[in-house]
């Protein structure tokens, strides 16, 4: 890590650039993306046309699926794309380029093709932006043989996760959360990997484990600081990589603590704590001191008006709470 | 809609590797049904007869370098590009000899030494996909260049609009063949399309649509070959339409009573193998040369279906490789 502050929008930027200049097969190519068009509607791939030419990074038609199409094929000749779908609920419409093609020509094919292939996209409720720009599609990409998930929680790791997608053989998608761009943390080292399907224990604690991913970071830090407060040492997972997760890391943590509480932004029915939930009482069922519970949004689309935004987002005091429940103290 | 001159002649060696491809398609795709009739395999098969003399052709007319994506009634295509037989007939086995191991089956035939890269089952997503195979070769400055192959169906997914579109901005060198067999699954071509010739749909992406034959071989090979020097010179896609009849049902032992008996007829006539083997010997190409041809393609199927049967099925610890890069827990 070095001294200088990045925001996660720089880190993109610099980890896409890095690439691009380390391997000519990489490429870039999604809606407005290149200069001409503004560099990105977050401008995270500013300036890269200008460097690299619009031969490299290429902006599209509004077309999702021959936007994945065209980097499934290109990937299966050996180039690095890095397909940006502008925002996740978009991606509904490249499902079958993605679950049917992406993720399964490796195995179909015998191994005789593989899809090395970025897709960026970035959602997440709170701004305003309504049901059909906000969700948090993570678990179904999770439900999928042959597909890798991963979000970051800081710059640095922004950095990292991208360019350890970028080096992978397999599709990977990165999920940008919209409420971290502007969100400024220390820079990674140049050439920095965060590996994927590692999680990393973002604080240590003895009495319960959150695991969470993305947002939901720094929402349990804040939460952890508050339990601290009431005598409750909290350790906090970021898994980084929703699919596949770090079993090794979450059930370690558990082992230690006895109680887990899950926390996500997508909506808790069939999500990713369902799994992870699943696989801690499967594995440490006599050992905890409770169930494990899950902390996520309300199963409703993701509504327009704040009041109505803030009831549909889970908040710190729903961690906090569910902590308290787990660890079994109640508010003096 | 641009037509193609009438053809001056093929060369009697093309004429020879035409005939031999549409041989050995013809060939395959019956002994294969005659195989699920009498049970000595069991599995999902969707008939070529009535498409060899096209996959023929227009294969032909493309070097190995070349890709190709096509759809799960492509038997006939991933051998016209030159997949080798045994690995193709281990596959449709279910052998882990099989081009794919025995993990695709007959809809995700891949080989990419011949550039068969993708056959997709999902009607029209190979499409995109060859798009990008087309835009590989066109960062590299490499000269190849890219077909996808589909059927008249394909032409009214969103899929096919967004990649005709895409592939003409961008003017990629891929050539949409559409193999217009005049059925999509139960339903007759104007019954679900609203134009009588896929070709003029290209008007709408600004590139040209070119309609021939698909039961003539010179007609597809010169409307194809046209498509593939527009392609290498860097003018851009094509869409071209090469039209036959299904002479079949979509799917192996499926009724197709539905096909009125007398348009089946006379594209049966069309279509007869005996009168394709006569074009063939108006061509230069001598009787000797044409049973020389049958009896060396009807020898690399039974070698090929022998190997097929004899090869082991996958081990199901298998199941753990080619998921990721990585092998899985078991």
């Amino acid at each position: 890590m070095s001294a200088e502050k990045t925001s996660f929008a720089q880190a993109l930027n610099a980890a896409l650039d890095d690439a691009m200049a380390d391997d000519e097969n990489v490429i870039m190519l999604g809606e407005d993306v290149a200069d001409e068009q503004g560099g990105g509607v977050f401008k995270v791939s500013k300036g890269l046309s200008g460097k690299y030419g619009t031969k490299r990074v290429r902006s599209t038609p509004i077309s999702e699926q021959a936007i994945i199409g065209a980097a499934v094929g290109a990937a299966i000749t050996g180039m690095r794309p890095v397909a940006e779908i502008m925002l996740m609920n978009f991606i509904t419409v490249a499902m079958d380029q993605l679950v049917n093609h992406a993720a399964k020509l490796r195995f179909m094919s015998g191994g005789q093709t593989n899809v090395p292939l970025v897709v960026r996209t970035t959602t997440g409720a709170g701004v305003g932006f309504g049901g059909q720009h906000s969700d948090m599609l993570e678990a179904w990409f999770a439900h999928v043989p042959g597909m890798k998930i991963a979000t970051a929680s800081n710059p640095a790791d922004a950095y990292g996760l991208m360019r350890s997608a970028i080096d992978d053989e397999d599709p990977t998608i990165l999920i940008e959360n919209i409420t971290h761009y502007g969100m400024t943390g220390p820079a990674a080292v140049p050439g920095y990997r965060v590996p994927l399907g590692k999680a990393a224990i973002s604080r240590e604690g003895g009495d319960v484990t959150l695991i969470t991913y993305g947002r939901g970071v720094g929402d349990c830090l804040k939460a952890a600081d508050q339990l601290a407060d009431e005598g409750i040492e909290a350790e906090v997972i970021d898994l980084r990589t929703v699919s596949p997760w770090d079993e090794e890391a979450v059930l370690s943590s558990v082992a230690k603590t006895k109680r887990a509480v899950i926390v996500h932004e997508a909506v808790r029915p069939f999500g990713a704590g369902a799994e992870i939930s699943s696989r801690i009482h499967e594995e440490l069922f006599g050992e905890l001191a409770g169930p494990v519970r899950r902390v996520a949004s309300y199963p409703s689309p993701v509504p327009f008006a704040k009041p109505l935004e803030t009831a549909f987002l889970y908040s710190v005091a729903d961690i906090v709470h569910a902590a308290r429940e787990t660890t079994q103290k109640k508010v003096q | 809609m641009n037509k193609p001159a009438s053809s001056p002649s093929l060369s009697p060696d093309m004429a020879r590797t035409i005939y031999r491809k549409a041989y050995l398609i013809n060939r395959t795709d019956e002994r294969f049904r005659a195989m699920l009739t009498n049970g000595e395999l069991a599995v999902a098969y969707y008939p070529v007869r009535g498409h060899e003399v096209i996959a023929a052709a227009a294969m032909a007319a493309l070097e190995t370098e070349d890709y190709l994506v096509t759809t799960y009634r492509g038997l006939h295509d991933a051998l016209g590009k030159g997949i080798p037989s045994r690995l193709l007939w281990a596959e449709f086995a279910g052998k882990r000899t099989g081009t794919c191991k025995g993990k695709g089956g007959p809809m995700h035939i891949t080989h990419p030494e011949t550039g068969v890269m993708v056959t997709t089952g999902i009607v029209g997503s190979g499409i995109p996909i060859a798009n990008g195979l087309a835009m590989s070769s066109q960062i590299r400055g490499e000269n190849r260049v890219a077909v996808a192959s589909f059927g008249d169906g394909a032409s009214n997914i969103g899929a096919f609009h967004e990649a005709l579109n895409m592939a003409s901005v961008w003017k990629l060198p891929v050539i949409f063949l559409c193999q217009n067999n005049q059925y999509a699954e139960h339903t007759a071509l104007a019954a679900g399309t609203s134009v009588s010739s896929i070709a003029e749909r290209a008007a709408g992406y600004g590139m040209p649509g070119v309609s021939c034959d698909g039961l003539d071989p010179a007609s597809v090979y010169e409307a194809m070959s046209e498509a593939v020097s527009r392609a290498r010179a860097g003018d851009g896609p094509t869409l071209l339409e090469a039209r036959t009849f299904r002479l079949l049902g979509h799917i192996f032992g499926a009724d197709f009573s539905y096909v009125p008996k007398e348009d089946l007829s006379a594209a049966e006539e069309r279509a007869s193998m005996t009168k394709l083997r006569q074009w063939f010997s108006e061509r230069q190409v001598s009787e000797k040369e044409l049973t020389q041809i049958e009896e060396d393609v009807d020898a690399e199927i039974d070698e090929a279906v022998a190997f097929a049967l004899e090869s082991e099925p996958p081990d199901p610890d298998d199941i753990r490789f080619d998921i990721y890069e990585t092998e899985q827990a078991a």
